[in-house]
């Protein structure tokens, strides 16, 4: 549009591939969406793990043990982080994601942020404990 | 009004995005763990066969699965736009079928679990 109104219009010019090494705040950003490649990628696993459960002890056995392999824990201590990190910026989003009106105010951010923190350690919880790791 | 698709696909990826803030970071513990030889009860092979055959187990495991890949899929189509490939409707197509491609898979690998 704004070609058609002048002739020189201002183009910034932005790398490609580099400028969320600008500023802190695109690379914080960056990190969260790369988050995707990680989860991406474990769930695909996960996938694998319900071939090889379906192919017998043996497949599934072979398959737990690639998990232990270098390899195997590098990408899980990767995917950790990476998840976690999506897990904070994702709840550190919910009060705009889902305000709350009381009357004429809003419950806190904090207040909202804190009570899915709390849902998170709950459900960590509850999954280890149906694992049967405690 | 205009009518839009962005409903169906950003419906999923906010889905997806809460299920796996809740619970990839404890999978990814589990996991870790079985990798590490000190694998929880339930990820033992027979104890995980029994329990995935169970037909509410398997559609809860399809449903994380599927939330987990879409969003995931979507968030990278973004990604993508970012780094300068402007081939959003190639990127969107081929994301989007890896998610539905590995939620068929797991559906169809649940399936053949064998009988005890």
């Amino acid at each position: 549009m704004a070609q058609h109104l002048t002739r020189k219009p201002y183009v910034r010019e932005v790398p490609r591939l580099r400028w969320f090494f600008r500023h802190p705040r695109y690379l914080r950003y960056m990190a969260r969406e790369l988050s995707c490649l990680f989860i991406g990628a474990y769930t695909l696993l996960l996938v694998v793990g319900l071939k090889r459960l379906a192919e017998g002890p043996d497949a599934f056995a072979a398959f737990v043990d690639a998990l232990g392999s270098p390899v195997g824990v590098v990408f899980h201590l990767l995917a950790l982080g990476f998840s976690v990190y999506h897990s904070v910026t994702w709840f550190n989003l919910t009060p705009k994601a889902l305000p709350v009106q009381i009357g004429d105010g809003f419950l806190p951010d904090r207040l909202i942020a804190g009570a899915h923190y709390a849902g998170w350690a709950l459900v960590s919880l509850v999954v280890l404990w149906l694992a049967g790791v405690f | 009004m205009a009518l839009s698709n962005k409903p169906i696909v950003w419906g999923p990826f906010a889905a997806g995005g809460t299920l796996t803030a809740f619970l990839t970071p404890v999978l990814i513990v589990l996991t870790l763990l079985a990798g590490l030889g000190h694998a929880p009860d339930l990820l033992a092979y027979e104890a995980l066969r029994a329990f995935a055959s169970h037909g509410v187990v398997q559609l809860g495991i399809v449903g994380v699965i599927f939330l987990s890949l879409w969003s995931a899929a979507h968030r990278l189509r973004i990604t993508c736009y970012d780094f300068g490939i402007r081939a959003d409707t190639v990127v969107a197509t081929l994301v989007y079928a890896v998610a539905i491609a590995g939620t068929v898979a797991a559906a169809v690998y649940l399936w053949r679990l064998p009988a005890p």
